[in-house]
This record gives C-alpha cells, structure tokens and sequence, in this order.
C-alpha cells in the first residue's frame, strides 16, 4: 500500500542509485519495513507479535539447519544421533534446545498473534487474504512441528506418529489404504521417519513463502489497529522506520530475555520424560501426549467418545478436530459486524474471553489423560468452542449494538480538544 | 448462506458432543470408575536435594564419582550407560592415566569381528570407547540408563526412591485389591509406575560398595550418589548451559535496556500507543 503521503525512495549514494536502477531491492525494503511504509500511529505490544513470530521462523530455520547436518534420519540410530548432537557436536545442546524450545516459542507467539486478530477483528474487510493465508501458515506450523516432533524417534515421537497417522484411518472405504500409503508401511517406521524428516525440512521453506504473501497482502490495505477505524489522514499514521523498527527491537529484547531463560535453565520443561526413551513399537506409553500447543485440538479429538448418526466416535473426532482450525477459513464471513475492534463490541469481547478460557480448559483436558472428569470437562469446553465460532459469532454481530467509535486515530490517540488545538483537520 | 451452514455445522458438533457427554455422564454416574491399586499406592518421588539443582547448582565431582563407583560395582551388571564414552570421565576429575585404566579394567570387553575370519573376539575398552552394552538374560529388559533422569518424571528423586523404597507389600493393598498381589519373581515398589517391578532391590546392605573418600556407604547415601551421577549422564553439559545462560540473559538484559531507552527516544514528543 502506499498513501498519498509515503515517503518516495530516493537514494543519495551513487552505489545505491546504480542498485536501485538495476535492482529496486533497496526500494523494496524501504516500502516494505522502512520509512516508505506509513502505520497507524497507535499499535499496541500486541501488534509485536507478527515480527516476532518471523523472528521465531528465523530461529527454527538457522537451528534446523545446522542440526541437520549432524541428524540422522534411520530408525535404527536417530534417537542416537540426537544424543551425539547433544553430546559430541560443539554447541549441539544448545542447538536442539534452541530448536525444541523454539517450536515452544513459536508457538506461543502465533497463539497471540492470532488472538490479536480475534479481538482486534483483523481478519475483517478489506483484510481477509492476510487472514487466509495466516490460517494456512498455521496449519503448515502444525504439520511442521509434528513431524518435527516425531524425529528423535523417542517414545512419544513414535506413539504420537502412530496415534495422528492413524487418524488418517478413520476415513471410511480409502482410510486404510491412505494411512499405509501415507505411512510407507503398516506402522510408522524407517520409511516414515524418512519422509517425515524431507517433508520437515521443506515445509519451513513453504511456510517462508507463505509469509511473504501474508506481509504482501498486508501491504494493499496497510496495518490495523487497536480502534480498527481506518487510516484517514497523514497524522494518523507514522513512519514504520524509527517508529517501529525501536519499537519492535524492545520487543524483540524481552522475547529473547524469555526464550533464552527457558532454553538454558529449563529446556526439558515443556517436553515430555517418554521422548528420552528409545522408540519401543512392542511398548505402549501409559499415556500418549502430544506437544502442549496442539493440546486444545487432542482434547477436541478425543472428546467424541459415542458414534453419533451411524458416524464412528473415532471419525466425529478427526472431523472435528480438523474443522476446529479450518472453520477460521470462514471467519470473515461469519461475522457480519461492521466494527472491527472488541473494544467497541460489548458483547462479542465477553464471548471472546470466554473463549480464552474454554481454550486453556480444552488443553489442559487435552494434555490429562483421557479419564474422567477430563472427558467430560473437554466436551463441555468443546460445545462452546464450536458454537462460538459456528453459531455465538454470526448472531452476535446482529444482535449487538457497538459502542461508539472515535472519528479517527489521530482523535483516539489525541482526544479531540487537542486535536483541535493542534489544528489537526477533524 | 453461509452463516446457516455454520449454524448447522455448529449445532452438528455440539450434538455430537452433547451425546458422548450424555452416555459417558450417565455411565460415569451408575458405574463410577473403582480406584485402582495404582491409584491409590503409587508414590511421588520423595525429597532429593543435589549439588547441581537449581540455576546456580554445579556438580559435586566426589559425590559423582562415588555414584560411579556405585553404577560400576553395582548397577553395570544389568544396566549400560551406551550414550557415554570413557573419554566422557575426565569431567568428574579422572585424570587421562585413570580414565585409561579405568577403560582397560572394565570388566565387560568390546566385541570385534574379524573380517578377514569371521571370528569373532573381544578387546579391552580404550578411553575413545563408549560403555560397552549389556547383556541380560534373566526377567525384564533393564534399561539403559544414560538419559534415566531425564526419562522418568521426577528425574533423580525418581532414582534415589525406587533404590530406597522397595518393602513388603502392604497387607492392607492385598486385602484391598486382592489382583494386584506382586507377581511371582518381581517386586513391591510404591515409587514404580506398576508397583510391580522386576529388579530385584539392587542395594542390599550398607557397606555393599567400600568409598575412597571415606564417606560411610549408607544405602541412602549410595542412593543419593547414584542418582547424582545420572543427572550427569544425562546431561554432562548441564553446568556449561546454566552458566553460559547466565552470561547470555546478561548481556540481553542489558541490551533490552538499552533498545527500551532507542524506543522512547525515537518516540519522544510523538503521541502513540506507548
């Protein structure tokens, strides 16, 4: 996007004049994450979070890399040649527990950034293509750290293969041709572990891709932001670079000051014990847990335990699980509320809360063994997690009645006397 | 259109939910679910404080290398450590002359294979050598136990319960849960995940190891050296992380100062968000 305003690249250096007659790449940039890029003036720490999740991607890739060239994919020695990087590689321990933890982070910065959308209305008009493509990047995380997870062919690693392929086999007539083509055998083995190790490698790169679209189709409409009223006028908007580039290097300062704690002083604390035990196909885990981030959706999977219409329990929980992220491919459409920030939606932001904590309930459900009362906790939680998206979401933007909005940015941020004082047009 | 379907689609889920929910509520109800012996007599791991716990902790080599001689006298005739190599010793304060021996005396050799006969033989261990395997016949696989601290939940508390808390099985469990007897040729553990475990108690009596050090050989006291020496074989990198972390959040620390004090500089005189 370039407002009228924008400030226009022009390179003083004769190198650079050359460059960007032949190559605008200095252009680019500058438009992209520079000084060319005008931003609402008014984003919160919550909108930190896109840059930091690219950071993250940055991170899994450098680390991934590098632990590639000392990995081995064969089931008879990769949980040993994970030992070996911890043990002999220089500096392989802090590679695989940037790598691990890193998911972690990762993880951790999506589910905020995707918040950020939920409460802030983001995915709305005209920025739903921003959206979509967020949904398939998220999805693409997952496949990434699943097959990521499976690697080290520990215990979990192992179980936890056995347990999500499976789920390929709940599809009536094809399933259980899918689940050993997919599989490359009946159970997962050296050729799953193959494959799964390529494909953990190349999707990242997708996943790069991806995120250049994602920040492309940023740039058509330009950033949200916390009022959600559109940018109206220059003083509305500051310059990306000082502005948020000092902005978002704080930012980056903290995550690292966290990310960092967590990979020197309690690198384990989000794996599980199971994964340092060599995989064992003749010895099942007492309970087969996958990473916490996908606990929310384990717990939706798990949760359908009768067969409903003639529909096995097993493939009501698979289509629900998979429904669970790619019912948010319709959420532009599903709420019709012109306002884009819950901060002026008095009733959706008490939903979206609720839905916050039925989400923490669902992964704690998901992360407990499957036993009562966790069962019956997840499937009270998982009702609402449906309905708010399927059913509370489209009524709700009809029913209520939005408080009212400030008329711009530059009012919210300054009010409107001083906005006046200032000799701001209104 | 679109909003109907998600109606539908909506209402569809929470049925089927509302109906799992139902039968497994009212099964839950009529039949609630009997507490299993595991339930009711399996132990968390009891207290075990160690030099290297905590952010600061480093290892206290004596107490390492007595959890050595431990594993050595004890454990290596059923358990391997194959993730270590002899090499690896040197960090507990073994100087190379007696990493040598140590390898040269090990009491399980290498195993070679000639292939210009095809016989097969054995070797003493040399220092570049990891612990030879083990092999066990009789009933249970022990596990390695190079990453034990790590693999099980509670880590070297874990180990230093189990080798202490072997006892008869309460007779209160058997009257109980009659079906939970300890089968024959395993034994009562409260701190093991079945309670039934097929090691027999690997720590006998005090004095079963005689300590250079002249620290008496209490069973507790060769608990707790083993159980330190795991956390090492876990992770003989432990301290060298903790104290790199400290220097890294150091200086990161100080860097987001300064890139706080960048922040509200160039921000200075601008109304925002900050």
């Amino acid at each position: 996007m370039s407002f009228p305003w924008a400030n226009e690249y022009t390179p003083t250096h004769p190198f650079m004049q050359w460059l960007d007659a032949k190559l605008p790449l200095p252009r680019f940039v500058y438009n992209a994450v520079g000084a060319g890029y005008p931003v609402p003036r008014n984003l919160n720490y919550f909108w930190n979070f896109g840059v930091l999740a690219g950071f993250c991607l940055v991170i899994q890739i450098v680390t991934g890399v590098i632990l590639a060239m000392h990995y081995a994919a064969n089931s008879d020695i990769a949980f040993a040649s994970v030992e070996h990087i911890m043990r002999d590689v220089n500096w392989g321990w802090m590679m695989r527990y940037a790598h691990a933890n890193g998911a972690s982070a990762f993880f951790v910065v999506v589910y905020i950034h995707i918040f950020r959308g939920f409460f802030y209305g983001s995915y709305k008009a005209p920025r739903e293509m921003i959206w979509l493509l967020g949904v398939v990047i998220f999805l693409l995380m997952m496949a990434t750290a699943f097959m990521g997870y499976v690697l080290p062919w520990g215990q979990m690693s192992f179980w936890g293969a056995q347990v999500i392929t499976g789920l390929f086999s709940a599809i009536p007539i094809v399933g259980n041709a899918l689940h050993t083509w997919l599989l490359g055998g009946f159970a997962p083995d050296n050729a799953a572990l193959n494959r799964f190790f390529s494909l953990h490698f190349l999707l990242p790169f997708v996943i790069v891709g991806l995120v250049i679209l994602h920040i492309w189709a940023l740039h058509i409409p330009g950033s949200s932001n916390p009022t959600g009223v559109e940018v109206k006028s220059e003083s509305d908007t500051v310059p990306f670079h000082p502005y948020y580039t000092a902005k978002d290097g704080f930012g980056l300062g903290v995550f690292l000051v966290l990310y960092c704690a967590l990979v020197f002083f309690f690198p384990n604390y989000l794996g599980h014990p199971d994964n340092y035990i060599p995989a064992n196909p003749m010895q099942t885990p007492a309970h087969i847990v996958p990473e916490w981030y996908f606990w929310p959706f384990y717990a939706i999977l798990r949760a359908f335990t009768q067969n409903f219409l003639f529909i096995p329990a097993k493939l009501m929980g698979v289509l629900a699980m998979f429904s669970a992220i790619l019912m948010w491919f319709f959420l532009p459409w599903l709420d019709r509320s012109p306002v884009r920030s819950a901060r002026y939606r008095p009733m959706y932001k008490w939903f979206l809360w609720v839905l916050v904590v039925d989400v923490v309930v669902l992964g704690y459900c998901g992360g407990s063994p499957a036993e009562e009362p966790f069962v019956m906790i997840s499937q009270i939680a998982a009702i609402y997690y449906f309905l708010h998206f399927l059913v509370i979401l489209p009524i709700v933007s009809s029913l209520e009645r939005p408080e009212p909005l400030p008329f711009s940015i530059t009012e919210s941020v300054l009010g409107r006397d001083e906005q006046a004082a200032l000799g701001v047009p209104a | 259109m679109i909003r109907i379907f998600a109606i539908l689609a909506g209402l569809f889920f929470a049925a089927g939910l509302a109906w799992s929910f139902l039968l497994g509520a009212s099964s839950y109800i009529s039949e609630p679910p009997a507490k299993t012996a595991v339930e009711e007599y399996h132990q968390h791991p009891k207290e075990l404080q160690l030099a290297s716990d905590g952010a600061f902790g480093r290892f206290d080599n004596e107490q390492l290398q007595r959890g050595f001689q431990v594993y050595k006298e004890v454990c290596s005739n059923c358990h391997s450590l194959r993730y270590l190599a002899f090499r690896d010793l040197k960090d507990l304060g073994y100087n190379d002359d007696e990493v040598k021996a140590i390898a040269a005396q090990w009491s399980t050799k290498q195993p070679t294979f000639d292939p210009k006969t095809g016989d097969k033989g054995e070797r003493p261990n040399v220092p570049a050598d990891h612990f030879p395997l083990v092999y066990y016949a009789g009933q249970g696989t022990p596990p390695d136990l190079s990453l034990i601290t790590k693999a099980r939940h509670g880590g070297p508390a874990y180990v230093y319960s189990l080798l202490t808390g072997y006892q008869d099985q309460p007779a209160e469990l058997l009257k109980r849960f009659p079906d939970a007897k300890v089968p024959e040729g395993l034994h009562y553990n409260p701190y093991f995940a079945s309670l039934a475990i097929a090691m027999p108690p690997p720590l006998t009596a005090d004095g079963q190891v005689s300590y250079g050090d002249g620290t008496k050989a209490t069973r507790d006291q060769m608990a707790k050296d083993v159980a330190a020496f795991l956390v090492w074989t876990a992770e003989p990198s432990l301290e060298k992380r903790r104290q790199l972390g400290w220097a890294v959040l150091g200086f990161l620390i100080f860097a987001t100062v300064l890139t706080y004090m960048a922040y509200q500089n160039v921000w200075a005189g601008k109304k925002g968000n900050h």
